[in-house]
């Protein structure tokens, strides 16, 4: 197991090299630079500023220069749009609001979605079943641009109740609408995925053994079918954690949450190369992390698997 | 209590105690109106402000901050019109090329330090230093100061820079060429004073909200990038007692249409309103939804480089094209918020500008358009050989829904093919730079309030002139006006000729369009270049 965890994070490394190298050439690549502006800067103030920023060195020395402060001072350099923050600030201030509204829209996910599917394949062609399936189908065609319009239009213009964003230091007001439109298209896949396994599981011989020995429903399905039901869950929810952050783009947008999203898309758009490659290695490491521990997970609920 | 004691107390209140909420449950000392008793000011910014610090900035929404956050040697009134600042008055040589401001010795910083003429030298000369490489540093050159050109290129030494402190309260500008609009130019964001200690202390973390320093009204207390920016009144600001709003926040808000939602729940002050809707806000809010001429023009532009298409070498061709726009369609039915149609390069809402009469503009639509079909068919292009091309824009739903029109319009008076390019900011920017584009899209807001602002885009040698129009005769004009005292001859000559020769195709001319609370008091919409400052608002007692 350590000695899997080991390789498996030594494999991750030049995952994450290749990915910084690759994002590195196509940003800059595109066309336009971080100070083409509509008014062209003067030659002389252009050269200044791209002398400032290390952009009049060639491509490989700027690569050079930008993993050595990387790795050996953990420093991802500095906005060239906001001249008061670097990269390492953008995050720390956008990053713990991505991280609360993406965990909290994962809980709700998959405790619902979860909760849900259970219901429906232990009561399969019920009304319960029917109405969970419908409920599930519904959320799922609900993805979050079109839960956003939605929820504001209720909630905060027809009935006022909440207000229609912004973060207020992470008030439980300002949260339940992002955590909505962020959490509900997961949940009704997270729904249906659970009930077509359960129902899967329900059918297998060594259910059928467990209830034949007697053991009253609540056990068999609690004590046997929960853990292989979740085993396709599981691998649905790692890819999952890292969609509710990196999607949360629209949310962060939407509900100018001051989120990472929004730094994230400013970043592309106005080429502030530092900060477009800093959020892309952190979204990166998240997900090489997660797919790791998804990984792990499956060992404990599916004891059939041995690293 | 009547009005006249409530007035007593409330000045009362605010000469003993400098704070906040002066005016609260008072009367505005002119107008007489009942204040609210919370003078709290929330407006909508499309996007995060690039900066606080004067020299630095660069966009709309952090200009407008940092004019409430510093104040400048000027101010602008309502109307436009110069006002003092931290300057009380100003004084020039004859030639006009030696400006001396005197500035008030009431004014201070937040920190209690006084602002002497020394912080104004100190601020300029950091604007030009190529240490700090301001993207704005164009303007101290534009402002003619003795030497900027030199200092930005990095040939003469920063000192050298053409302005003194004569003492404390005396502020001598020299400028390499005469100005007679120099002090107009003292109310951009650019020129304001910087604290120097302050600056020297905390290096670029100098206007985070623990740190920063300021001389305006207001004084910067939260900043939370990406979501809001908060600003309240400054006790140690010269004219504190005048001020009625106390606390200003500006919300980011990306979409348009969420920031509507939000003002309609009541949690906004002030919004812009999204293309095409003005005419149900303003019947439903009539007395919230306004639209105001703006200092700007929305035009295409041909490419008339050597790489450019051959067709549009021929003025009939780009005349048949030009006249064959229904300004009237876009402005009425797309926009729909009372943005005036575009007959000419320069708005008429320009300062001394006098829209001059160009043929076009007399015509009805019916007669624009078969001169149209005669001037293509004339220069050979019809049924048989049709014109084609491309034009270019840049992501935006109202950018795009006027192309499509365009289109629409040549396709079906004309039978022109265009095929559309929609284009992100970037890469926009970067296509019609380099030429690589028939028809383009432009737009330009006005640095300052005078016709040339827009005209020398025009200039063939202007670094803006995408479209690379050559005309000497433009040319010489426009060096002509520089030194005019009067400049709407030269003004309609270069019109016509522009008119005549079409390099462009003028669509319309911007118009501010807002949703306002019917409680703010005072907001400057005679003010074409929209300067606001807070100081100068109001909320009213609903």
């Amino acid at each position: 197991m350590i000695a899997y965890i080991i390789r498996r994070l030594l494999v991750a490394i030049p995952t994450i090299l290749v990915l910084i190298i690759a994002s590195f050439f196509l940003m800059h690549f595109a066309p336009g630079g971080p100070f083409t502006s509509e008014r062209p800067l003067p030659p002389q103030v252009l050269a200044n500023i791209e002398a400032r920023y290390g952009l009049d060195q060639p491509l490989w020395k700027q690569l050079y220069d930008y993993l050595f402060n990387i790795i050996f001072h953990f420093d991802f350099g500095p906005s060239f749009k906001f001249k008061d923050r670097d990269v390492n600030d953008i995050i720390a201030q956008g990053f713990p609001i991505s991280l609360t509204y993406g965990a909290l829209s994962f809980l709700a996910a998959s405790v619902v979605g979860i909760s849900l599917g259970i219901a429906a394949a232990i009561r399969h062609n019920t009304w319960i079943d029917y109405v969970a399936v419908g409920l599930g189908i519904a959320a799922q065609a609900l993805p979050n641009f079109i839960m956003g319009p939605i929820l504001i239009l209720t909630f905060t213009l027809w009935l006022g109740l909440l207000p229609g964003g912004g973060w207020n230091g992470g008030q439980w007001q300002y949260l339940i609408m992002p955590v909505i439109a962020l959490s509900t298209s997961y949940m009704g896949s997270i729904a249906r995925i659970t009930r077509s396994s359960m129902l899967e599981v329900l059918n297998s011989n060594f259910i059928r053994t467990a209830r034949a020995k007697g053991l009253p429903t609540r056990s068999v399905i609690w004590r046997h079918a929960l853990k292989p039901t979740l085993l396709p869950v599981v691998s649905y929810l790692g890819p999952v954690f890292v969609y509710v952050l990196t999607g949360s783009v629209f949310v962060d947008i939407y509900f100018s949450t001051g989120g990472l999203g929004q730094a994230y898309v400013g970043s592309a758009l106005s080429r502030d190369y530092a900060v477009l490659l800093g959020v892309t290695i952190l979204y990166g490491t998240l997900t090489v992390v997660v797919n790791l521990l998804t990984d792990l997970a499956y060992a404990w609920f599916d004891p059939k698997i041995r690293y | 209590m009547n009005k006249q004691t409530r007035l007593l107390i409330a000045s009362f209140l605010s000469s003993t105690f400098i704070t906040g909420a002066a005016f609260a449950a008072g009367v505005h000392p002119t107008t007489g109106e009942a204040l609210a008793d919370d003078q709290t000011f929330t407006y909508r910014i499309l996007d995060e402000h690039s900066s606080v610090d004067p020299q630095v900035v660069e966009d709309v929404s952090g200009a407008e901050i940092v004019r409430d956050l510093f104040e400048g040697l000027m101010n602008q009134d309502r109307d436009g019109n110069l006002v003092p600042g931290v300057a009380t008055g100003f004084t020039t040589n004859d030639t006009k090329d030696v400006y001396t401001f005197t500035l008030r010795d009431t004014a201070k910083w937040s920190n209690g330090d006084p602002v002497i003429a020394s912080d104004f030298v100190f601020a300029w000369k950091r604007a030009v230093d190529p240490e700090l490489s301001s993207p704005y540093a164009w303007f101290v050159q534009l402002m003619s100061i003795e030497n900027a050109g030199a200092i930005i290129a990095g040939e003469t030494a920063v000192d050298e820079l053409g302005v003194t402190a004569i003492d404390d309260h005396t502020l001598e500008v020299r400028l390499s060429a005469p100005l007679p609009y120099f002090a107009q130019m003292t109310t951009h964001a650019t020129t304001f004073p910087a604290p120097q200690k302050v600056i020297e202390a905390h290096g670029d973390a100098w206007t985070k909200p623990e740190n920063i320093v300021s001389n305006g009204a207001y004084v910067l207390t939260e900043h939370l990038p990406q979501e809001r920016s908060v600003r309240e009144r400054n006790a140690m600001y010269w004219d504190n007692e005048s001020t009625i709003v106390d606390k200003v926040v500006a919300l980011v808000i990306n979409d348009e249409n969420v920031a509507l939602t939000r003002y309609l729940a009541g949690e906004l002050d002030r919004t812009e309103v999204p293309a095409g809707q003005f005419p149900r806000l303003q019947k439903e809010h009539p007395a919230e939804a306004i639209s105001f001429p703006r200092l700007c023009n929305y035009y295409y532009t041909f490419n008339l480089s050597e790489d450019g298409p051959e067709a549009f070498k021929d003025p009939r061709v780009r005349q048949a094209l030009s006249l064959a726009v229904d300004r009237k369609i876009i402005t009425e039915k797309i926009l729909a918020g009372g943005q005036p149609e575009a007959y000419t390069f320069a708005p008429e809402a320009t300062a001394g500008f006098t829209v001059p009469e160009v043929e076009m503009s007399a015509m009805t639509q019916a007669e624009r358009d078969s001169l149209a079909k005669e001037l293509l068919a004339e220069a050979g292009y019809g049924p048989d050989n049709p014109l084609t091309f491309n034009m270019i824009y840049n992501t935006s739903e109202s950018h795009k829904k006027i192309a499509v029109a365009l289109g629409q319009m040549w396709k079906q008076k004309l039978g022109v093919q265009t095929d559309l390019g929609n284009l992100e900011w970037k890469v926009f920017l970067e296509t019609r730079g380099n030429q690589d584009f028939d028809l383009a899209r432009g737009a330009w807001c006005g640095d300052y309030n005078e016709a040339s602002t827009f005209l020398d885009l025009l200039q063939s040698d202007s670094g803006y002139n995408d479209g690379k129009f050559q005309n000497t005769r433009v040319d010489e004009l426009l060096a002509s006006a520089k030194i005019a005292s009067d400049t709407t001859k030269i003004y309609t000559e270069v019109e016509q000729i522009l008119a005549q020769e079409s390099p462009i195709i003028p669509i319309y001319h911007y118009a501010g369009v807002y949703m306002m609370d019917s409680d703010v008091g005072n907001w400057p919409v005679d003010n074409v270049e929209q300067n606001w400052y807070s100081k100068n608002l109001y909320k009213i007692a609903e």
